[in-house]
């Protein structure tokens, strides 16, 4: 091995030309990042500015042909088929996730775990093309007024069992984070397997699971091509047709990513720059539902390793 | 409390007997899910199906080469965009970072990592916006394979970034610190010794991003127009299997060829699953 | 790297061996799409060194694209608005075909007559059931397009007037899916382009016109609007060819077979 001075000169040089073009790459996510906000709220400024922030934000009633652009009814829409989809997919993932990491035997986590990834994988697009053909048909079934299958009941199954993965997985994650310790001192106490789970081990995740509960809320936001093909797309708030409050389940709705992605096609002028105002309104939305899920992870971290 | 032992004991036989239930009903759900789509799709499939392209007009008569075709395009291009990218990035922050020299440097990764964190939140529709905006239109690319690419590989270089990142760091230090005790850069260290050991983690993660991007359909839907031809060159239109599916399903009534495509998606999933499976296997298994 | 080499070699030669003396490249309207595939279909047939690659992407897009040269032709589903020409004074129209806007029910309704001012009121959402019309006691659902569309302009502007288009309605983001939507919720009436109407749709009659080719010719149905094809400048080459097939006998021809109406 030859060191000549000229050689190793050769060799540094390369060393430091790769480690900024590698800092480069590093910072191409932060320029994408900026890009895309840029290039959003550029296309977005004339509907910021001819229709107003707040009318946008609160205005019930989206007809651009009448110059009306309230987003309300799709924040309520994105709001109400989230809500649905956390209330029936937060059980049975965290249920799945105390499974998996408490409860199954190896070879039956062989089987569910991997079940479990392939819903993760399925395309959004043949979740919404099931949705179409099993689910709406199914809930058309349930005797209420207006009821026709389309709707937020059918949007949060589907939703649900999208978002399923990943609450499991970082809840699992979660839950297996806890001390060993933990689990050692309660059942040396005395406690059976069960109450130590549900009094010791699920308590000390619990920011964890917060944080993956979040997560989830996040991806179910960000969904869209499953949504246009189950909820309707109706521009209504979601009220409830019967006297049962959860009625409004069976109400149409339409998403904050859903306005965007059927009406992209067809709108020109102050129309499509209200789609893209749609956009940075669901964009910082979902940054917002991240950070505090990265924010409870890492406090969460940090208090296990402190205990 | 007075309950007694045994009174516990039901509840947790109880309890776990509702965890059980809940074990099986997400295996169920995948069940369901993946067999219905399976046994309505897979009778359509033969040889022809895969060899013809989709028919113009509403009739969805055709097959899904063209499709096909696109779909492997789109995969191909993205990740070259995408790849170097993302592993140039997870091996700065992995290997340059640590003892980063000044504060202006360190300040700098903590910015590329806030960036890279948001940029994994980013929902799929925005991206679809932002390149239909810009590469689509502002830069003239028309719908095509290129400006899709493009933005499909916004979405998929924080994965990369990730589980490049694990890998890396999953090299043991002793490899590090010996090829340096030899002499070698930390650039020759990184690309002769590290690199290749941590290739099965990174191509797991080509591996997961190409998955995504075969399942992606809303950046698709407004970047790449939705023509059924054999895209002939990165400057063609066209649609991948998933738009296809999206198609089909909205514009024609063929369900039956609706079905058959999400079948071919369903199985190339699993594939793909099973690859990423294998290759965990292999690596935690060599450093055991 | 020895993939990244075969994949960009596979990219290539496919490239190559279908490198096509001339390409056109149309995009626009996706109720259009269909038609001009066929149209495509049957010129390519006795033209093979021709390739017309036909893209969505709405009426809006399709003017926009010929514009900033992405397009040779775009489509659009509806009359081309003033100000797009105004900002785009080279545009040129090619009138491709007329196109009725058909009402059609779920099947087996047994509502097939309706005036048009039961028309305009059940899709303004003041008519919900449909005993009111003549049916049995069932609720109204009504399918309609997302806002922006040609169709859904041409039919606001041709049936609604003032009237504005229920809140309730159900909208889906193409023809397609409106009759995909429409044939299969009890219920339900929809607006869908005459080129979309098959044997699973149920076609109401509009004071006492039903929507065919004939009653649109005499008159007697009003609900149609054009369809259009727009370039810049004045076509030239295979493009002018294309269009000349296209308003020409055989061409006209394929047009009369999906449904809608030649112009002459």
């Amino acid at each position: 091995m030859t060191s000549g001075s000229r050689h190793y000169a050769a060799r540094t040089g390369i060393e430091n030309t790769m480690k900024t073009v590698l800092l480069v790459s590093a910072l191409a996510s932060v320029l994408i990042v900026l890009l895309i906000f840029v290039f959003t709220l550029k296309e977005a400024m004339p509907a910021f500015r001819e229709i107003g922030f707040e009318d946008m934000l609160l205005g019930k009633v989206w007809r651009p042909g009448n110059d009306q652009y309230g987003i309300l009814a799709m924040i309520a829409g994105s709001g109400l088929v989230t809500l649905g989809a956390v209330a029936i997919g937060v059980p049975l993932a965290l249920g799945t996730a105390v499974f998996l990491s408490e409860i199954a035997p190896g070879w039956i986590s062989g089987i569910v775990r991997p079940s479990v990834e392939l819903l993760a994988g399925i395309p959004s697009v043949v979740y919404g093309l099931f949705g179409m053909v099993v689910l709406v048909p199914l809930v058309r079934t349930i005797p209420a007024p207006g009821n026709v299958g389309f709707g937020l009941l059918s949007a949060s199954i589907v939703l649900a069992v999208m978002v399923l993965p990943t609450i499991a997985n970082v809840s699992e994650f979660a839950i297996r984070s806890v001390p060993k310790g933990y689990r050692e001192g309660s059942l040396a106490l005395g406690a059976t397997k069960w109450e130590t789970i549900a009094r010791v081990i699920v308590p000390a995740a619990r920011p964890g699971i917060i944080s993956a509960v979040v997560l989830g809320l996040g991806r179910a936001l960000g969904e869209t091509i499953a949504m246009i093909m189950v909820i309707g797309n109706s521009v209504v708030i979601p009220s409830a047709s019967t006297g049962n409050p959860l009625s409004i389940f069976l109400s149409r709705a339409r998403t904050l990513t859903g306005n965007i992605a059927v009406e992209i096609s067809y709108a020109t002028g102050v129309h499509e720059s209200a789609l893209f105002a749609t956009g940075v309104v669901l964009f910082v939305l979902i940054m917002l539902v991240n950070s505090s899920a990265r924010f409870l992870l890492k406090s969460s971290i940090s208090r296990g390793g402190k205990n | 409390m007075a309950t007694s032992r045994f009174t516990r004991k039901m509840a947790q036989g109880g309890a776990f007997t509702v965890f059980w239930l809940m074990g099986a009903t997400a295996v169920l759900i995948m069940l369901f899910v993946v067999g219905y789509i399976m046994v309505q799709g897979i009778p359509q499939l033969n040889l022809e199906f895969f060899t013809t392209s989709p028919r113009g007009g509403l009739s969805g008569d055709g097959g899904i080469y063209s499709t096909v075709v696109t779909t492997f395009y789109m995969v191909v291009v993205t990740l070259l965009i995408a790849t170097p990218l993302g592993v140039g990035a997870a091996i700065y922050l992995t290997e340059y970072s640590e003892k980063a020299e000044s504060p202006i440097v360190r300040r700098l990764v903590r910015i590329a990592r806030f960036g890279v964190e948001t940029l994994a939140g980013v929902p799929s529709i925005i991206f679809g916006l932002f390149g239909y905006a810009l590469f689509v239109s502002a830069l003239n690319m028309g719908f095509s394979i290129m400006s899709a690419s493009l933005a499909g590989a916004c979405l998929i270089i924080p994965v990369v970034i990730r589980t490049t990142e694990e890998a890396l760091k999953s090299v043991p230090d002793s490899y590090r610190e010996g090829s340096l005790a030899l002499g070698a850069t930390k650039w020759e260290t990184i690309r002769k010794v590290i690199l290749p050991s941590a290739l099965p983690g990174i191509s797991t993660g080509i591996l997961l991003s190409a998955g995504r991007i075969v399942s992606e359909t809303a950046i698709f839907f407004v970047t790449l127009g939705g023509s059924y031809r054999v895209p002939h060159s990165l400057m063609s239109g066209g649609r991948t299997m998933a738009l296809h599916v999206y198609y089909l399903a909205m514009e024609t009534r063929a369900f039956d060829k609706a079905m058959s495509t999400a079948a071919v998606l369903v199985a190339l999933i699993v594939l793909m699953n099973l690859a990423i499976n294998l290759i965990t296997s292999r690596i935690s298994s060599k450093t055991r | 790297m020895r993939f990244v080499s075969m994949a960009a070699a596979l990219l290539l030669a496919t490239g190559a061996s279908s490198a096509f003396a001339e390409e056109i490249i149309v995009s626009g309207s996706t109720t259009v799409q269909p038609l001009a595939e066929l149209l495509a279909e049957r010129y390519e047939a006795d033209h093979g060194d021709v390739q017309i690659v036909v893209q969505g992407g709405g009426s809006s897009v399709g003017v926009k694209s010929i514009d900033n040269g992405t397009a040779h032709i775009g489509m659009a589903s509806r009359e081309i608005k003033e100000s797009e020409i105004a900002e785009n004074p080279e545009i040129v129209i090619h009138t491709i075909a007329r196109d009725g806007i058909a009402i059609v029910t779920y099947p087996g309704f047994a509502v097939d007559e309706l005036t048009m001012d039961q028309v305009r009121d059940i899709f303004a959402g003041e008519i919900t059931r449909w005993n009111a019309v003549g049916g049995p006691n069932e609720m109204i659902t009504v399918v309609a397009r997302e806002e922006g569309s040609g169709t859904r302009a041409a039919f606001e502007e041709l049936v609604l007037g003032e009237s504005l288009m229920s809140a309730d309605a159900i909208l889906q983001p193409s023809n397609g899916a409106v009759r995909t939507t429409v044939t299969s919720t009890p219920g339900a009436i929809a607006y869908i382009s005459f080129g979309y109407m098959d044997d699973s749709t149920m076609p109401v009659s509009i004071n006492g016109a039903a929507p065919s080719a004939e009653t649109v010719e005499s008159g007697e149905y009003p609900v149609y609007r054009p369809l259009n094809m727009v370039t810049f400048g004045e076509p030239e080459g295979a493009v002018a060819q294309w269009l000349d097939f296209i308003k020409g006998a055989d061409g006209q021809a394929i047009v009369a077979a999906e449904g809608y109406l030649p112009v002459n």
